[in-house]
């Protein structure tokens, strides 16, 4: 039996911080934590905080369906490297993750991935927002969570029948749960635009959409979650309305989550100036009102979880101008930094933003989130959060290059990531 | 005037950069009213038209003010294709490009286009309409036009009327005038307003009726008839009557007040019938001086690349209009 040290660290994980040596057998499992510990093998821990493993709730893998913007080997890359070690798959693929057999071929190419990836499926079929998906079927496959991302469900009977159905799924899963997850956008109102509705639209005549198709979706939510006590869990919440009105239906006990985008509270929409569409995105960059309500909410825990939308598409697809170009922006390599940068949280809430709370979220948090000890999954980050780097697109491992940070200076670096007990980052370099 | 090597947006320009342009544009037309209007000015010289959007005056109007400066200009018309679908925009520039051409004439339904593909190219680009963004050509020709019949612009009172949220002409045109010092006001109901209008340099009002005694140009939008589906107005019969320049309204036009529209109008909508004739309508000379004014910008563009040669550049054009 071989065994793994990572030495020199400062464990964080949900029940607090202390320096600790961790030692990892082949099995895959935490075999000690404790001070002065050696192993077969051992990683440098010097600096570095030793968090459980990343969580990212969304990100698009693109397979199958367009293999030339990402594949779930690369995807999977890109996300060890930024210290994930488990990722929701979102379900726009072509086709759509919205029955087993597709769920199924996801799963058969994770197996070879370097981050655990987790499908998620689509709750309408076809991702169409006509009729449901066979939920009871994907929840007997596994899936616990459900989107149409990519869009939002318009229609207010589908949306709660959805919720009403998904909560009579639990005995399927004992002792397990399921979410809805939405992207929150009422088309009528969002058609047609391109960045976000305001002065900035209005100066550099892009059509815009305002911030109301959003909010008013995160509104019909709130109130069918009230309806039917379903979960429900908010995507990339972009503005100071949702925030608010998270806010309000947390205080209100409603079962609900929401994570934030890192391009939300990190850019506005002054960056579509350029009119580059690398900052094209849906929702769109906000305001610096939004991005402060957006950091306030994650400060506070209105906001759960932090994720990265991440969303590759291929040059030539963003070659083209403000409107025609595809929204979306890469985000897992970056993730941690950018969070690091912008963020004034203390390490262990950024961590429970990154890590065990969307872990809880999406039903990971057997084997993802920690706690670091004896006996837990050795899915794990090393993470220098002093480092500072500067994003490069060349550098990434993403078949995609469109960072919207390109060139920028961020703080915060994954040295190392352990996935299944195997060292699949060393010094920021994928293993395989 | 500053180096300009593309032209983009009316934001562009300073005072003194349209003060330079509109006076070259006087020169050429005068050219354009000898018995043969060409000069050599850029000979050797190749001009692409690429038209992502039907344009058929516009198209003409550059067409004509290259062949006046002895310019060859190539027609490229790009069928729209949906994203990611056919060849990128990029792909289809670099392409162009290779086949070197001096300057890209670019109309694109989408905003912003031609800043994209400035950075693409060696050629300079010229910004023949972009989505509802810009169309600074028409601009200069607007402004041409008014300084014609007005004299100096400073504290005239122009109403810009109709569908400006919709309307590159009236970004440029709001930015145009303003910078020569007139006093610009939208005319609109707020569903054909941009969302904000922050930083503008202008006000807005739905009324026009409170404005039309005291204006010394009512500049009027073509109205977007094609966008009927999610319509900003209940009935274009009833847009006339609130916002349309009527007959009853254009009686109340000061003396010597121009009434304008960049074109192609919709008589008995944004303008009734019998307003467009009317000797202070001034439309068909607009069209004129388009002609004139892309010859103005396609010299200081292409012909001289004035960071270069900017003293000798009008020496340049006097030799070739002597």
């Amino acid at each position: 039996m071989s065994t793994l040290a990572i030495r020199g660290g400062t464990v964080v994980d949900a029940q607090g911080s202390r320096r600790a040596d961790v030692v990892i057998g082949d099995e895959g499992t935490i075999l000690a934590v404790g001070s002065g510990l050696t192993a077969d093998h051992e990683l440098d821990a010097g600096d570095c905080v030793v968090a459980p493993g990343l969580v990212d709730l969304h990100v698009h893998l693109r397979q199958p369906g367009n293999e030339e913007a990402e594949t779930i080997d690369t995807g999977a890359r890109a996300a060890a490297l930024g210290g994930f070690t488990a990722v929701v798959a979102m379900p726009n693929t072509d086709p759509a993750m919205d029955c087993v057999s597709v769920i199924s071929e996801v799963r058969a190419l994770g197996e070879s991935a370097i981050c655990e990836v987790v499908p998620s499926a689509a709750i309408s079929v076809g991702r169409r927002g006509e009729a449901l998906a066979p939920m009871a079927e994907l929840v007997r496959a596994g899936v616990r969570i459900f989107t149409d991302d990519g869009s939002g469900v318009q229609d207010d009977k589908l949306m709660r029948t959805a919720l009403d159905y998904a909560s009579s799924l639990e005995h399927l899963c004992p002792g397990e749960t399921i979410v809805l997850a939405q992207h929150c956008e009422v088309e009528s109102l969002s058609k047609g635009g391109f960045m976000h509705e305001g002065s900035w639209s209005s100066w550099l005549g892009i059509p815009g959409q305002p911030s109301e198709a959003e909010e008013l979706m995160v509104m019909r939510d709130i109130a069918l979650c009230r309806l039917t006590g379903a979960r429900v869990h908010f995507q990339h919440m972009s503005t100071a309305g949702s925030v608010s009105m998270i806010r309000a239906a947390k205080a209100a006990g409603l079962p609900v989550t929401a994570e934030a985008a890192t391009h939300h509270f990190s850019l506005t929409d002054a960056c579509c100036q350029s009119y580059d569409p690398v900052y094209k995105v849906h929702p769109p960059l906000r305001t610096d009102a939004d991005v402060e309500a957006v950091k306030a909410g994650l400060a506070d825990g209105t906001i759960d979880a932090i994720a990265t939308d991440h969303a590759p598409h291929t040059p030539k697809s963003k070659q083209q101008t403000f409107a025609d170009a595809p929204p979306g922006m890469l985000g897992l390599e970056t993730a941690f930094a950018v969070a690091n940068t912008y963020l004034d949280m203390p390490i262990e809430s950024l961590l429970g933003a990154m890590s065990w709370r969307p872990a809880a979220i999406c039903g990971l948090n057997g084997n993802h989130g920690g706690p670091v000890k004896a006996g837990s999954a050795a899915n794990l980050a090393v993470i220098d959060p002093d480092a500072a780097w500067t994003v490069s697109a060349a550098e990434s491992a993403s078949r995609s290059s469109n960072t919207p940070y390109e060139g920028m200076a961020l703080r915060g670096r994954v040295r190392h990531t352990v996935y299944k007990g195997e060292a699949v980052v060393i010094d920021g370099v994928a293993q395989r | 005037m500053k180096a300009l090597r593309h032209l983009l947006s009316m934001d562009d320009l300073d005072r003194d950069d349209i003060d330079y342009l509109l006076d070259l544009t006087q020169r050429y037309v005068e050219v354009g009213e000898r018995k043969i209007p060409r000069i050599p000015a850029l000979r050797g010289k190749t001009v692409a038209l690429v038209f992502y959007e039907d344009s058929t005056r516009t198209r003409i109007s550059f067409a004509t003010a290259a062949s006046r400066l002895s310019a060859d200009a190539l027609g490229f018309d790009v069928k729209r294709s949906s994203a990611n679908k056919g060849e990128s925009l990029r792909d289809t520039v670099e392409t162009i490009s290779a086949m070197g051409v001096h300057g890209i004439v670019l109309r694109h339904f989408g905003a912003g286009a031609p800043w994209r593909v400035r950075e693409w190219t060696d050629a300079s680009v010229i910004n023949g309409g972009d989505g509802r963004n810009q169309h600074p050509t028409q601009s200069l020709a607007d402004l041409f036009t008014a300084r014609r019949h007005l004299g100096e612009l400073d504290g005239k009172q122009v109403a810009i009327v109709g569908d400006v949220k919709n309307s590159r002409v009236a970004r440029s045109n709001a930015i145009g005038f303003a910078e020569m010092g007139a006093e610009v006001v939208f005319v609109a109901p707020q569903t054909l307003l941009p969302a904000s209008l922050e930083g503008w340099p202008v006000s807005a009002t739905h009324n026009l009726d409170e404005v039309v005694d005291e204006i010394d140009v009512c500049y009027l939008l073509r109205m977007q008839l094609e966008r009927q589906h999610d319509a900003p107005v209940p009935t274009l019969r009833e847009f006339h009557h609130e916002f349309g320049l009527t007959a009853a309204r254009a009686d109340r036009l000061k003396d010597g007040a121009l009434i304008m529209h960049p074109g192609p109008m919709n008589r008995g909508v944004e303008i009734a019938g019998e307003v467009a004739d009317r000797p202070n309508a001034v439309i068909t000379e607009q069209v004129a001086n388009g002609v004139a004014v892309r010859m103005a910008v396609l010299f200081v563009l292409i012909g001289s690349r004035l960071d270069l040669v900017e003293e000798s550049s009008l020496a340049d054009l006097e030799s070739a209009v002597a």
